[in-house]
């Protein structure tokens, strides 16, 4: 292996050349005979080189200052925290709930990695790490000018709200549980190989608060994985709009869109980066949102001790909160809250010990030949004026547009959230996804891990991935054992 | 976590050149110093902490066939004084965990924390048993012969050794799911601790081990637990033991990384004990949050001691001296002496870095004889309490400045200080 700091070289002097065109995503390469210079370091200077184990995905960002590393130490003590109902004698710790879908961040957050669907449903397993959004349609002309004018995400359920949680605190209800039922297809490709496929169906049981709106709309989400948040953070907004073609004005089939979403801390619009739909514009506003809605912790930006409890969830409203006045009038103090910004901004990519091998360097081409790069943007260059230091002026390789696209019938939500539809997804950031099974023992992947290997999430693109999917379906099959040999390497 | 020459390293170097010119260079004998010879002090120190960690637990063993045998409360107190004293090399030997990748992947059989305690045994009705998202956190394993999750039942009709290393340690993927190793021993043996941060330390009758009065059901199983639990431990530190014996695997990596690969793992191990771990989640969390859940011995309230002596093993590493459990000294060429010639102010300044966090670590621990153990330290209204733990916080960081400095004297500069992961190529050190 190559010392890493002649590489963190080469690219700062690249870095250096560069700096005028730092508003756009790099140029994609037509070279596969070797690899791009600091492809390497997908994270830039703050990749880490440690070992591709099970804590892969836990370490701070290579280049961060050693007085900064008791910050990320106390950020991960507080993300593995695991938070008790109120009134407790740890008046720092409780405000758990009343609903919730976890007590601690870690416990979606399966060591900073990859969330799962349940092997069985209740009484067989249990669906941490994976829950179901809840909304319905605008119902009147206020709730449908908020929607359009992006001040708001979503119509929440009128009774459960915008999530359904699974938990709940000693004495209540909890608000159900998510069914999936699952049948499976199978599809055949080139070479004689095939692929299953399962397609789940939602739908909930045993709900502890009355019957759901007739038009309730429901999203699973599982839990994404922690790494190069703050780099995505980092990605100067007009280089994300750059890519964007909503009208496909140049023919390609591809339509990326920027969503539009809300922000708190402004109190204006702003694009959307983080979630499976892009509904979050950044990385603190991100972290605040689950913390209230999964696991129901006020904090400065969601100040709802209830958390995601609605007016016809009285029992919810009226049980005893955990805000004191050294935690702001909080359940989470504004310092616990920065330092949970700064432990996720800094949870870095592994570096790719992989990238010049020939097959990995063959499907890296059957990736650009198949058209993955459309959406999954290879590189971009940070912003030199980013939040965190670390992020700043680095040349990164997330694989993604963060852009929203239609992916088809197939993986459709049917729940619009901003101004994504129901049919559109973010383009997921792909790096590090080939540690998945070594970070978390499992290969499940998608918005709602209904995909059991790589190969079965590539061939559930549909939509404007269509002709990609046709692609691999009808190449010869050492192309898609290459590709998928590339993926891995990520 | 790269160490690059900072201005701090740039001003001491200033310092270290006034030093010269003042004539103030320690013993000649110190220019002779080998790295060679520093690393065989830093691996037989490891050695004789991790023999005298293993002594210590076989005496634990000892007391607690004692009390299983005779459940009486001198036995009980005897089975806690011993699991106390057990902690006294262990905890001296964290400073090798950093940096020496085959320590670090071990510790968590023995050491890990926090724990989520009813998996093990039962707790108090306020702990919550219903409607939590990890099945394990009041699964009580003493209690039920059998468990369930996901459809998988898990058969625990019979309590030992391998039920609890290869079943339940970490069951479901949960870290808190704690089955193993010295916090799962302080639990059984002190109970919770449920005084938050007021006085006192967890009060588990010793009528829970009592079969013909037992208190709080499965008095026979709650037994064999404690017997596994100890047991277990054993065979971990053998292991570890044997990994520091002459050709033992963790001395070989050791020696494998080069000299200065194997000095970098040193200061490694020092600076990362320090800093993130013991400042950072240790202590600084707890201060924080107030929370006692924090609390690194928290059912035996034994942190000051677990803070001293994990303070003490990195002084140790440093001055390349071990005084163990008998009174006798395992000492030789250190990194202290290599400093000393080089760079003498260096060598100064750590000493004193050292010597300050001691006496902060010294400070907690007078205080928890009177009764002010770190829980109540870290309490919300105890503002005298919290300087005197913020004040060993600042003790680590500062001393971990000074470790900063040896780095930069020593020319280990691109090295990082936690994990070993990038030093398993030595050239990543070397290079620069």
């Amino acid at each position: 292996m190559t010392h890493h700091v002649t590489a963190f070289l080469l690219i700062s002097s690249l870095l250096i050349s560069a700096s005028a065109m730092a508003t756009a995503s790099t140029p994609n390469t037509t070279d596969f005979s070797q690899p791009e210079p600091g492809e390497q370091y997908p994270g830039g200077s703050t990749s880490h080189t440690k070992r591709h184990d099970k804590k892969a995905f836990s370490h701070p960002s290579a280049n961060m200052r050693f007085e900064q590393t008791l910050d990320f130490k106390i950020g991960n003590g507080i993300f593995r925290k695991i938070w008790v109902s109120s009134p407790s004698s740890t008046t720092a710790s409780d405000g758990l709930g009343p609903l919730y879908n976890a007590r601690s961040c870690m416990r979606c957050h399966v060591r900073d990695g990859r969330g799962h669907p349940p092997e069985g449903n209740y009484p067989d397993d249990n669906a941490v790490s994976m829950f179901l959004r809840l909304s319905i349609p605008a119902q009147n002309d206020s709730q449908r000018e908020a929607l359009a004018s992006s001040r708001v995400a979503v119509i929440p359920e009128p009774t459960y709200g915008g999530q359904l949680q699974d938990f709940a605190i000693q004495g209540l209800p909890i608000e159900g549980r998510m069914h999936i039922r699952y049948t499976e297809q199978q599809i055949n490709l080139s070479g004689g190989e095939t692929a299953q496929l399962r397609t789940p169906t939602y739908s909930i049981t045993d709900l502890g608060f009355g019957p759901l709106h007739p038009d309730t709309q429901l999203s699973p989400r599982i839990a994404p994985p922690m790494i190069g948040l703050g780099l995505l953070e980092a990605i100067p907004e007009a280089a994300i709009r750059a890519n964007a073609d909503a009208n496909d004005q140049n023919n390609d089939g591809i339509s990326g869109r920027a969503n539009t979403v809300w922000d708190r801390v402004s109190q204006q619009t702003a694009l959307g980066r983080f979630g499976w739909k892009a509904g979050m514009p950044t990385l603190d506003q991100q972290n605040s949102g689950a913390f209230n809605g999964d696991i129901g912790i006020s904090n400065a930006l969601f100040s709802a001790p209830g958390g995601d409890c609605t007016d016809h969830q009285l029992l919810c409203l009226n049980a005893p909160n955990g805000n004191t006045p050294a935690q702001d009038n909080l359940e989470a103090s504004r310092v616990m809250s920065q330092l949970l910004l700064f432990y996720s901004r800094n949870l870095a990519v592994p570096a790719r010990p992989d990238f010049n091998k020939p097959d990995v360097l063959a499907g890296k081409a059957v990736f650009y030949r198949s058209g993955c790069q459309a959406c999954h943007t290879p590189s971009f260059r940070t912003a030199a004026d980013a939040p965190g230091a670390e992020q700043r002026n680095q040349l990164i390789w997330p694989y993604s547009d963060l852009l929203l696209h239609d992916m088809g019938e197939g993986l459709a939500d049917n729940r619009p959230e901003y101004q994504a539809n129901g049919r559109e997804w973010r383009t997921p950031p792909l790096w590090g996804i080939g540690l998945t099974k070594i970070v978390n023992g499992h290969s499940n992947f998608l918005h709602d891990g209904r995909a059991r290997s790589l190969l079965e999430a590539v061939l559930w693109h549909g939509g404007e991935a269509a002709a990609a999917q046709q692609a691999v379906i009808t190449m010869p099959k050492q192309d898609r054992a290459n590709l998928i040999r590339f993926l891995e390497s990520l | 976590m790269k160490f690059r020459k900072s201005l701090i390293a740039l001003s001491l170097t200033a310092a270290v050149l006034t030093g010269c010119n003042q004539g103030n260079v320690q013993s000649s004998a110190a220019a002779d110093v080998s790295s060679q010879a520093v690393l065989t002090t830093y691996a037989d120190i490891a050695h004789a902490t991790f023999e005298d960690s293993l002594t210590t637990a076989k005496a634990l063993r000892v007391a607690v066939k004692q009390l299983l045998a005779a459940p009486t409360d001198a036995n009980l107190q005897a089975a806690k004084d011993a699991w106390t004293a057990a902690r006294v090399p262990y905890q001296q030997t964290e400073a090798y965990r950093f940096g020496n990748a085959m320590v670090d992947d071990w510790e968590g059989r023995v050491n890990a924390w926090p724990l989520d305690e009813g998996l093990i045994d039962y707790v108090a009705s306020d702990y919550g048993t219903e409607s939590d998202e990890n099945p394990f956190y009041s699964a009580n394993v003493i209690a039920n012969k059998t468990l369930t999750l996901g459809g998988k039942t898990i058969d625990a009709t019979v309590i030992d050794k391998k039920l609890l290393a290869e079943t339940l340690h970490e069951v479901d993927d949960v870290e808190a799911n704690v089955a193993t190793g010295y916090h799962a021993i302080e639990f059984l043996l002190w109970g919770q601790d449920l005084n938050g941060t007021n006085p006192g330390a967890g009060q588990r009758p010793v009528s829970d081990f009592d079969t013909a009065n037992c208190t709080n059901g499965s008095c026979e199983r709650r037994a064999q637990y404690l017997m596994a639990a100890t047991d277990l431990l054993i065979d971990d530190l053998q292991e570890m033991v044997n990994n520091w014996t002459a050709n033992g695997a963790a001395r070989q990596d050791l020696f494998g990384k080069g000299e200065q690969g194997g000095l970098a793992t040193m200061l490694t191990g020092m600076g990362s004990l320090a800093y993130g771990e013991l400042a950072g989640e240790r202590t600084k969390l707890g201060l924080m949050l107030h929370d006692p859940e924090e609390e690194h011995d928290c059912f035996s309230d034994n942190t000051h001691f677990s803070h001293y002596y994990d303070a003490k093993g990195i002084k140790n590493v440093y001055l390349g001296k071990y005084t163990r459990v008998d009174g006798s000294v395992v000492e030789g060429a250190s990194l202290a002496d290599l400093l000393a010639a080089k760079a003498p102010a260096v060598d100064r300044d750590m000493r004193n870095k050292l010597e300050v966090t001691e006496a902060a670590a010294q400070a907690m621990v007078d205080a928890a004889a009177k009764g002010q153990t770190f829980d109540v330290l870290i309490g919300e209204n105890n503002a005298q309490g919290n300087q005197m733990v913020q004040n060993f916080v600042d003790a680590l960081a500062s001393e971990t400045k000074a470790v900063e400095n040896a780095i930069a004297v020593l020319k280990l500069d691109d090295i990082e200080l936690e994990g070993s992961d990038s030093l398993d190529n030595p050239t990543a050190v070397l290079a620069e």
